[in-house]
C-alpha cells in the first residue's frame, strides 16, 4: 500500500506548501507512490488517516499545540517543512520582546479574553512542541530536496540533511565571494541544500536554513578580520532567522536559541 | 424550507489561510452567521521595529508566500520614497515585468487550481487527471508553469524574490532569456484562450447573485494600473493624496476574526481583480477585452464570483502587457546596472501597489541610521473580509430553501470566489513604537 500523506499548516506564510503546487507536473509522478489523503490548501477531501504529516509554520497559540499534539498522535513519521517548522523562521524575531506588548500593539486596548483566536505565547518551531522525524530546511524549501525527501520516506529510508555550509555549493557554483564585493553574508555557518541559491543572485544568505550543528567559529573570526567588519554588525545579520550567537573570545560557542 | 440548518465549515479548503464558516438557522431564522477567521496572527509590523532599511524587503515578504513579489515591491516603493531614491527606467520595467509575472501566477492557481474544481463539480484538482477535463487541466499546469519561470527569470525565484533590492536588482535576466521569455508567453497567448473556452463552458456553475457594494483599486491616466496609480473609489472617485490612504482604507476589529476589517463609506468594500476590473476595463489590452466578452463581462458587474473571470481576464491582459514591456526593454539595451546611490535619512515612505488580492499599502518611518521605527502595511484580504461577510447576509436568505449541503457548498465558492489570503490578512495593524 502506498504511504498515505497529510499537509498540516500553522503560523506561516503557506509559501512552503505552494512550492508543491509549483512542482507543476511533477505532482503527478509523485501520487504515483503516495497517497495524499489531506491537503487544504487544495483540495476539500480530509482524512485522519495518514502515514506521513508534513507540518507547515510555527506554534504560537495553546489551540495550535493541542491541534499539532492531535497530528502527532496520528502520524507515523511526522516533516517539519520549511523555516517556520524547522527553526521558528521569521516569526520568532518578535520572541525577543513580551507577547503582551506585541499584542497590545497590533490589537490595541480590545479586549480579547477568553477568546482562544487571539490566545497567543512566544513562537515556537514543532520541534519545542512534539518530536519531530524528518526536516526539509529553508524559506522557502527547495523543490527539489523536497521530492527526494518524500521519494526516500516512501522508500522506507531516512532522508539526508547537509550538514556543511552554504560556501560550499557558492563556490560550485563559480560565485565571487559576496564579501569581496562588500556585502554580509551569513553563508559561512548556514547549513547548505539551497544550492546557494541567494548568493547566486548576488544576495547575501540571511540563514533560513539554520545553523549548522558545528559552525567554523575560527573562520568566522578570521572573515570578520580580513574584510574589517564588526561582531555587532554579524550578529545583527543573524536575528532574521534567530541564528544566537555569542562572542567566542568571551569564551561561548554559537548555538541555535531555543531549539534542541 | 430547510427549517435548521448547522454548518460550521472549520478552516475552508482551497484557500489561503484558515477561514471558517459558520451558520446556524433555526425555524427558518437565521440565528448565526459569521465569516471568521482563525488564523494565528503573526505581528509582522511589530517585527520590523528597529530593523535596517535592508531588511524590510526580504521580511514582509514573508507575509505571503503567494504575494511575496507584491509585498517586496511595496516595500522598495515605501523604503525608497522615505529615502528619495529614485529608480531606473530599466529598474522599474523590470518591476513591472515581476508584478505581471505574480498576477499571472497568482490568478491561474486560483482559477485553475483551487476554483475550477467546483465547476467542474469535483473536490480537488487530482480527479480531473484521466478525466475528460485532463485536457484543460495540463493546460492550466503549462501556464502556472510558464508564469513561475517567469518570475524566476526576473526575480531569482518563485517565492520570495531575491533580486529586488533597494534602488534596483541584485542581479538581472540575459536579452537572451527574454527574448525567449517573449515567444513563450506569446504561444501561451493561445493556450489561454482555450482555457478560457473550457471554463465559459461551466461558467454558468457560478450562483448568479449580485449586492451593489464600493469597489477600490488603483487607477491611473496612461494604464490599467498595477505597479502605480491613484486610489480611486466607485462611489468617490480619485484620492489624490496617497499619503492620506487612511481616510479611504478604515480598518476595525472584530472577535471573530484575528484580521481587522476595513470599510470606506459603506458598510464595506471590495478590492481586487473585480475592482480592477469595475473601475479601469476600458484600459485592457485588445484580447483581454475579447475574453471579458467571451464571458460578457461588463463594469460594472456586481457579482462577486465574476472575480473569478476577472482575474482571468487580468492575466490575458498580464502577457500582453508582458511582451510589450520585454520589447521596450530590448530596444533600450540592457545595461548591467548597479542599484543607485543614496544617502541614510530620516523620513516617512509610503508605497502602493496593486497586487493579485487587491490594493496593498506598505508605510515605513526610519530614523537617520536607516532603521524602521513605525510600519503599517494595509493588505487587500483585509479589505476584503467585512464585503465577504455582508455578501452572506444578503446570499444565505437567496438560498436558505436549498439543502445544507448545497448552502455550504455555495458559501465556500462565495469565500473562494474573493481568493482570500488569510495569512496575508492577519498581519495588519497600525503599530505605534514608544
Amino acid at each position: 500500500m502506498k504511504p498515505r500523506v497529510a499537509f498540516f499548516d500553522f503560523a506561516s506564510c503557506e509559501g512552503c506548501q505552494l512550492q508543491i503546487a509549483n512542482l507543476e507536473g511533477e505532482i503527478l509522478d509523485l501520487i504515483e507512490i503516495v497517497d495524499v489523503v489531506s491537503f487544504r490548501e487544495v483540495m476539500k477531501e480530509h482524512s485522519d488517516e495518514y502515514d506521513i504529516a508534513i507540518i507547515e509554520g510555527s506554534i504560537t497559540r495553546p489551540m495550535d499545540e493541542k491541534r499539532l499534539r492531535k497530528i502527532r498522535r496520528h502520524a507515523k513519521i511526522l516533516v517539519a517543512l520549511g523555516a517556520c517548522a524547522t527553526i521558528g523562521g521569521v516569526n520568532k524575531i518578535r520572541n525577543h520582546r513580551p507577547v503582551e506588548q506585541v499584542k497590545k500593539e497590533v490589537y490595541g486596548d480590545t479586549d480579547f479574553k477568553d477568546n482562544e483566536f487571539f490566545d497567543t505565547f512566544q513562537t515556537k518551531s514543532i520541534n519545542e512542541v512534539v518530536p519531530v522525524d524528518c526536516y526539509i530546511h529553508g524559506c522557502p524549501i527547495n523543490r527539489d530536496e523536497f521530492k527526494q525527501v518524500i521519494i526516500a520516506l516512501a522508500l522506507g529510508k531516512k532522508p539526508e540533511v547537509p550538514n556543511y555550509p552554504v560556501c560550499v555549493e557558492c563556490k560550485k557554483n563559480e560565485n565571487v565571494c559576496l564579501f569581496e564585493l562588500g556585502k554580509f553574508c551569513i553563508g559561512p555557518i548556514t547549513r547548505a541544500g539551497c544550492n546557494a541559491i541567494c548568493p547566486t543572485n548576488g544576495s547575501p544568505c540571511d540563514g533560513c536554513r539554520g545553523i549548522l550543528q558545528k559552525p567554523q567559529i575560527e573562520c568566522i573570526m578570521d572573515i570578520l578580520e580580513k574584510y574589517d567588519l564588526t561582531y555587532e554588525e554579524m550578529k545583527r545579520r543573524c536575528t532574521m532567522y534567530n541564528m544566537s550567537i555569542f562572542n567566542p573570545s568571551e569564551g561561548m560557542t554559537f548555538a541555535r536559541r531555543g531549539s534542541k | 424550507m430547510s427549517n435548521n440548518v448547522a454548518i460550521n465549515v472549520e478552516h475552508v479548503t482551497r484557500v489561503e489561510g484558515h477561514g471558517n464558516i459558520v451558520l446556524n438557522i433555526k425555524k427558518g431564522k437565521i440565528e448565526q452567521l459569521q465569516w471568521q477567521v482563525s488564523e494565528a496572527p503573526r505581528f509582522f509590523e511589530a517585527m520590523l521595529r528597529g530593523r535596517h532599511y535592508d531588511e524590510l524587503r526580504p521580511i514582509t515578504s514573508r507575509i505571503c508566500g503567494i504575494c511575496s513579489i507584491g509585498h517586496s515591491l511595496a516595500s522598495l516603493k515605501a523604503t525608497e520614497d522615505a529615502l528619495d531614491i529614485k529608480i531606473s527606467e530599466q529598474t522599474e520595467v523590470l518591476r513591472r515585468l515581476a508584478i505581471n509575472a505574480e498576477n499571472m501566477q497568482s490568478h491561474i492557481l486560483h482559477v485553475g487550481y483551487l476554483t475550477a474544481p467546483d465547476l467542474f463539480g469535483v473536490g480537488s484538482v487530482f480527479p480531473l487527471v484521466g478525466s475528460k477535463h485532463q485536457d484543460a487541466l495540463l493546460k492550466i499546469v503549462k501556464l502556472h508553469r510558464l508564469f513561475n519561470e517567469m518570475s524566476d527569470l526576473v526575480c531569482g525565484r518563485t517565492t520570495h524574490p531575491i533580486r529586488l533590492i533597494v534602488g534596483g536588482f541584485s542581479a538581472i535576466p540575459t536579452e537572451k532569456q527574454l527574448h525567449n521569455l517573449r515567444q513563450r508567453l506569446k504561444d501561451d497567448l493561445k493556450t489561454t484562450k482555450e482555457v478560457a473556452n473550457v471554463l465559459n463552458s461551466v461558467v454558468d456553475n457560478f450562483p448568479d447573485f449580485e449586492r451593489e457594494t464600493e469597489y477600490i483599486a488603483l487607477s491611473s491616466n496612461d494604464e490599467y494600473a498595477f505597479y502605480d496609480g491613484d486610489i480611486t473609489s466607485t462611489d468617490t472617485g480619485k484620492h489624490l493624496d496617497y499619503k492620506d490612504y487612511l481616510s479611504v482604507m478604515k480598518e476595525y476589529v472584530v472577535p471573530q476574526s484575528t484580521a481587522k476589517y476595513a470599510k470606506h463609506v459603506r458598510e464595506s468594500y471590495m478590492v481586487g481583480a473585480l475592482a480592477r476590473f469595475n473601475l479601469n476595463s476600458k484600459q485592457l489590452r485588445p484580447i483581454a477585452k475579447e475574453v471579458a466578452n467571451l464571458f460578457g463581462l461588463k463594469a460594472i458587474n456586481y457579482n462577486p464570483f465574476m472575480n473569478n473571470i476577472a482575474q482571468l481576464v487580468e492575466f490575458v491582459h498580464n502577457i500582453e502587457d508582458s511582451v510589450l514591456l520585454i520589447d521596450r526593454l530590448i530596444d533600450k539595451g540592457i545595461k548591467d546596472e548597479k542599484p543607485v546611490n543614496f544617502k541614510l535619512k530620516a523620513g516617512q515612505g509610503i508605497g502602493i501597489v496593486e497586487v493579485p488580492r487587491g490594493i496593498l499599502v506598505h508605510d515605513y518611518t526610519l530614523d537617520d541610521k536607516g532603521r524602521c521605527m513605525k510600519a503599517n502595511c494595509v493588505i487587500p484580504t483585509n479589505q476584503n473580509h467585512a464585503n465577504i461577510q455582508k455578501d452572506m447576509e444578503e446570499f444565505v436568505p437567496q438560498i436558505i430553501d436549498k439543502p445544507e449541503k448545497e448552502i455550504e457548498l455555495a458559501l465556500e465558492m462565495l469565500v473562494r470566489a474573493y481568493d482570500p489570503c488569510i495569512s496575508c490578512s492577519t498581519h495588519y495593524l497600525d503599530v505605534k513604537f514608544v
